[in-house]
């Protein structure tokens, strides 16, 4: 099995050109680099939005139009619910901030009315009847506004750039293969007269069929492998460069050794 | 005696253009020395192409060694095309390889191992005169050398039946009696030759050889009882 993909050195003589002589082990690296990257961001953008769905799914916010004055009371009564696993007031100093994005230097203003706003998780979504009726009890104009309705549309953006990635492999993918069937027509018209000679005294089409299959396929292996390992060191270059982002930021990202081992 | 080749109303026309060569019917008898001659553009090449099965008739059959090989399946050629041995008229040598390559190269095809190859290749070229130029490429060969190595590679593995296509017409004289040696030497052996030349001197030199006249897509003598030296032309008073 193996010894078809070996050449002896006479059939390479009679290709006439030397092994990565050719632009096929460049255009077919070119392009399994390309696919292997489009790939990889295809799955981070997966990975991220798989993270950012579970974290947010039994994620809720209790929001009080009217303002903070029974903050206290609702926070306690939350917490108290069945089924709710965390529950933290958002402190209106850092509401009036994220509203400063928006309004500038009159969020700060203590005019402007500013919603309280409690964040929770509850492990079972049937537990949020329960605390909606509680706060009501306090709070009649509180709602409930679950996170996932408010990240909804970057979710659809992730899923619709997963979709565009998934497509730009499998053009690109389609594309090294129509380069690597060019190639070989390419070959087969420059040796046209090789082959014609070969066919003339007696060669089979198999005999000849072999010798450019060969070829092409080492000529595509050896591109595929070189564009795997520089994809590879891209990757991790990458990885690593994140790890230490995180790690002047102060975040607690995963090292380099352990982004190669973990997967998910 | 069994024939190498036999012709059949046998008429070939390139694309939609009139026939060059019309209603052929003749045979090769094995180890049997042919010269076919003609005008230029009389069909001789038309008609080894036929032979040596790089042409299909356009209509009549054709058999080779015994076969009927005139509507024969594409993969059914390379065996015969194995037991025939071509000299071009142009050489048809690789350019890439070197001459010892090109020499090798129908050996190599049916199958011989690098240890069975090198002896009779050396050989051969020794033979021609080239030992000392086995490893030269065909672009750095005068026309001469070129055309002693398509010969060398026509005959290196003793095929059954050789066809030439004016083989001496770019050597010396001297060349051209050494190569008509080995053709001689090879058809006494039992093989068919069969040779297209102008050369007069050729066909004089080579006693009891068979005559095939074409002109104009036609043969002048389809019986094939004319024998060297041709009959003078009668006189007409």
């Amino acid at each position: 099995m193996l010894d078809w993909f070996f050449v002896s050195p006479a059939e390479r003589r009679l290709l006439g050109t030397a092994r990565l002589g050719g632009p096929t082990p460049w255009v077919v690296a070119i392009m399994s680099f390309s696919i292997l990257l489009i790939a990889a961001t295809g799955l981070a953008l997966a990975n991220t939005a798989g993270v950012l769905s579970r974290a947010i799914d039994s994620r809720y916010a209790l929001e009080v139009p009217g303002g903070g004055a029974n903050l206290d009371a609702l926070l306690r009564t939350v917490r108290s619910s069945p089924g709710v696993t965390t529950a933290d007031a958002v402190p209106e100093q850092e509401m009036r901030k994220t509203l400063e994005r928006w309004l500038g230097p009159t969020a700060q203003s203590s005019d402007l009315p500013v919603p309280a706003l409690i964040n929770f998780d509850v492990r079972d979504p049937g537990g949020l009847r329960a605390v909606q009726q509680r706060a009501h009890a306090i709070a009649p104009e509180a709602k409930i506004v679950a996170h996932r309705a408010s990240v909804a549309p970057l979710l659809h953006s992730l899923g619709l750039l997963e979709v565009v990635t998934f497509g730009l492999v499998v053009l690109l993918t389609a594309a090294a293969a129509a380069a690597v069937v060019l190639a070989a027509r390419g070959a087969l018209d420059t040796h046209r007269f090789t082959i014609e000679v070969m066919h003339g005294i007696g060669a089979t089409d198999l005999q000849v069929t072999h010798l450019f299959q060969r070829k092409i396929l080492i000529d595509a292996f050896v591109g595929s492998v070189a564009g795997g390992v520089a994809a590879s060191l891209v990757l991790l270059a990458l990885a690593g460069g994140a790890a230490f982002a995180g790690d002047l930021s102060g975040g607690a990202t995963l090292g380099l050794r352990a982004f190669m081992i973990h997967h998910d | 005696m069994a024939a190498v080749a036999e012709f059949d109303s046998v008429g070939l026309r390139y694309g939609t253009g009139a026939e060059v060569l019309r209603d052929l019917d003749f045979r090769l008898r094995f180890g049997t020395f042919y010269f076919l001659t003609g005008a230029s553009g009389a069909g001789k090449t038309s008609l080894l192409k036929l032979l040596y099965l790089a042409q299909r008739p356009t209509r009549g059959r054709i058999r080779l060694f015994g076969e009927e090989l005139s509507e024969a399946p594409r993969e059914a050629l390379p065996p015969f095309r194995r037991r025939i041995g071509v000299v071009f008229q142009d050489f048809r040598l690789i350019r890439h390889l070197s001459a010892f390559d090109n020499v090798a190269l129908p050996l190599r095809l049916a199958g011989a191992s690098e240890d069975e190859v090198e002896g009779p290749v050396r050989e051969m070229l020794a033979w021609v005169g080239l030992a000392d130029r086995a490893s030269a490429r065909p672009p750095t060969l005068s026309g001469g050398e070129q055309q002693r190595v398509a010969i060398a590679r026509a005959v290196i593995n003793r095929p059954e039946l050789i066809i030439a296509d004016e083989p001496t017409g770019n050597v010396d004289a001297e060349m051209a009696n050494r190569l008509l040696g080995l053709f001689t030497a090879l058809n006494r052996l039992g093989t068919t030759v069969i040779v297209a030349t102008h050369d007069v001197g050729l066909i004089n030199a080579t006693p009891g050889a068979q005559l095939i006249r074409l002109e104009n897509g036609t043969l002048v003598d389809p019986t094939g009882s004319l024998r060297n030296p041709p009959r003078p032309p009668r006189k007409t008073t």
